[in-house]
């Protein structure tokens, strides 16, 4: 029977977002910012000009989601760089030097953990008013404590193998030991990571955009067009249906990445 | 054993004081100066400096926390400043709700996500193995809110048969369970399908089935008493994760819960009342870890004759 391949499927869904995110001005039918259908305060059906139907404000939903894929795309990146800067930083340091850093960073982390993600990061987005800085900063200070422990278990794996010892025998000092040997052998679960953290933060970014706290109008992110969507959903279920799809199809496509390296590397 | 509790009570402990103190921050960052906000922007200063003095605003900010903490001590945590209540009233009255709607989506992810780890396990590497997998990628990648809207259109104004939101008996608890409940029902079919595929290499399943226990014996009895038992704690932990869930579920259905209380929060900036959702959520967190920890102790003669075979 031919082995089903769920990272290769994965990263086809990665790369087709990448590129209608890459190339949106050449791909999208309309403007996504202007009137194209003439309707007078009522989303238009689905159609052949517009396959996907128009908002209440006549602007064509197809080429909203396609520049909404720039939008989300540079969010869920972005966000998941800050991420994975915090939380491989603690798990390499709580890893490698292990003792007292260790317990008192995991503690941490652990507190971490157990907090309200949503509501934690709702309370910030408010304090701090949403704007694409703070929503990329609150989504990294939320979402790092998983990483920080899978790195932290994969460092205190590789620090005990011999070849670090050796080396930590020889004198190599301690950047040298991190920076040449330990992330090096550390780095494809990093990758791992980064695959999953780019799902978690498009889903979060989605969540707070639906719940008003996304990045300003007019960009069209997908979170938002939902929420502009919610009002009209016994009128219009387009509306909400069709970018709801496209985070669906971004989140599953990272996710289906990520746990397929993970499976892959198990075997 | 004891002591086992010890430190995971005052690790509950350090965690409520953590978020404590970030909400405690949160507040003390808000521009918004409280004593014009409860008093009115046309307030003379007199009244503002006895509603600063009243709050103790006029304290350094170590004794301004240590009074917010003395009053959440005591189950006070402020009025909110657009319902002019108290903030644990609010709470109190809204927990009914919240409560019936995560306990019924936590039995119904249990219940459809062992059965969906049992299924994959025990058809592993076949198609319905692939299949099952696929399928909790899935629904572990769907955005809450939007399944919530996609059920509220297929069952509310499509089939008819459920309310448009709300919370008025079981028939209109049926969408909004379901949309939180499918999220972590996936999470912990995947859970349950490598620890049982673990637990099926075991030497005691070899044992078993070498005796003539049958397949699904085997499964039941003795692969299934191990592979349950992390999937308890996962539950207890996973509750962090299904609070957000709540917020997005409870807004979408209109459920008269906490999630849509923090939610008018945060819509209307009521500060005390965002710091008391969520100091309240981490406390619910906190003690739902606790009694998975004791449940966990409990069951733990089995778990330790696993671990030091």
């Amino acid at each position: 029977m031919p082995r089903f391949r769920i990272d290769t499927l994965g990263a086809a869904m990665v790369i087709s977002l990448l590129v209608v995110a890459i190339f949106a001005p050449w791909l999208a039918p309309h403007d996504p910012t202007r009137a194209v259908a003439a309707t007078y305060g009522d989303p238009g059906a689905p159609s052949l000009a517009f396959p996907m139907g128009t908002d209440q404000l006549g602007r064509d939903v197809l080429s909203r989601i396609i520049f909404g894929a720039r939008i989300s795309m540079i969010v869920a990146i972005a966000a998941t760089a800050i991420t994975m800067l915090i939380g491989v930083a603690i798990g390499l340091a709580a890893g490698f030097f292990g003792g007292a850093i260790d317990l008192a960073l995991m503690r941490f982390t652990d507190v971490m953990l157990s907090l309200p993600v949503l509501l934690l990061a709702m309370a910030f987005v408010t304090v701090l008013r949403p704007s694409l800085g703070s929503i990329l900063l609150v989504i990294g200070l939320v979402s790092w404590t998983s990483v920080a422990r899978v790195v932290r278990a994969e460092t205190l794996t590789m620090s005990r193998r011999d070849f670090v010892v050796a080396s930590t025998a020889l004198g190599a000092s301690s950047p040298r030991l991190i920076g040449r040997h330990i992330v090096p052998n550390v780095m494809p679960i990093i990758i791992v990571m980064a695959a999953l953290g780019v799902s978690g933060t498009l889903l979060l970014e989605a969540a707070l955009s639906f719940l008003g706290l996304g990045i300003p109008p007019p960009a069209p992110s997908w979170g938002r067009m939902i929420e502009e969507a919610t009002i009209y959903f016994r009128t219009a279920p387009w509306l909400a249906t069709f970018p709801g799809l496209a985070i669906f199809y971004a989140v599953l496509g990272f996710n289906l990445l990520g746990y397929g390296f993970l499976a892959r590397r198990e075997q | 054993m004891l002591a086992y509790l010890a430190r995971r009570f005052v690790f509950g402990a350090v965690v409520l004081i953590g978020t404590s103190l970030i909400t405690f921050a949160v507040a003390f960052l808000v521009p918004a100066d409280p004593a014009v906000t409860l008093a009115g922007a046309k307030a003379d200063p007199r009244t503002l400096a006895t509603i600063r003095r009243e709050l103790g605003l006029d304290k350094p900010i170590y004794i301004q926390y240590g009074l917010y903490l003395d009053r959440a001590l005591h189950g006070d945590l402020g009025r909110s400043y657009i319902r002019r209540e108290n903030v644990t009233a609010l709470i109190e009255e809204r927990l009914p709700a919240t409560a019936v709607l995560a306990i019924t989506a936590i039995i119904l992810s249990l219940i459809l996500g062992i059965a969906m780890g049992v299924i994959a396990a025990a058809s592993r590497g076949r198609a319905l193995d692939h299949a099952l997998l696929f399928t909790s990628l899935a629904l572990v990648s769907m955005p809450v809110f939007w399944l919530g809207t996609m059920l509220l259109i297929a069952g509310g104004l499509y089939v008819r048969s459920f309310p448009l939101g709300g919370f008025s008996g079981p028939r209109s608890l049926v969408l909004p369970a379901l949309t939180l409940a499918l999220g972590s029902a996936g999470y912990y079919s995947r859970i349950l399908h490598t620890n049982l595929t673990e637990a099926l290499e075991q030497d005691y399943v070899r044992t078993a089935r070498g005796k003539g226990v049958s397949r699904s014996g085997v499964m039941l009895h003795h692969a299934m008493a191990n592979a349950l038992l992390p999937l308890v704690t996962l539950a207890g932990l996973d509750l962090a994760g299904m609070l957000s869930g709540v917020v997005l579920t409870e807004t979408v259905f209109n459920w008269p819960g906490i999630g849509r209380l923090a939610y008018e929060a945060v819509f209307n900036l009521d500060v005390p009342l965002i710091m008391g959702t969520v100091l309240f959520s981490a406390l619910l967190i906190v003690v739902a870890n606790l009694v998975v920890d004791v449940i966990y102790v409990w069951l733990d003669p089995r778990i330790s004759l696993a671990e030091t075979r």
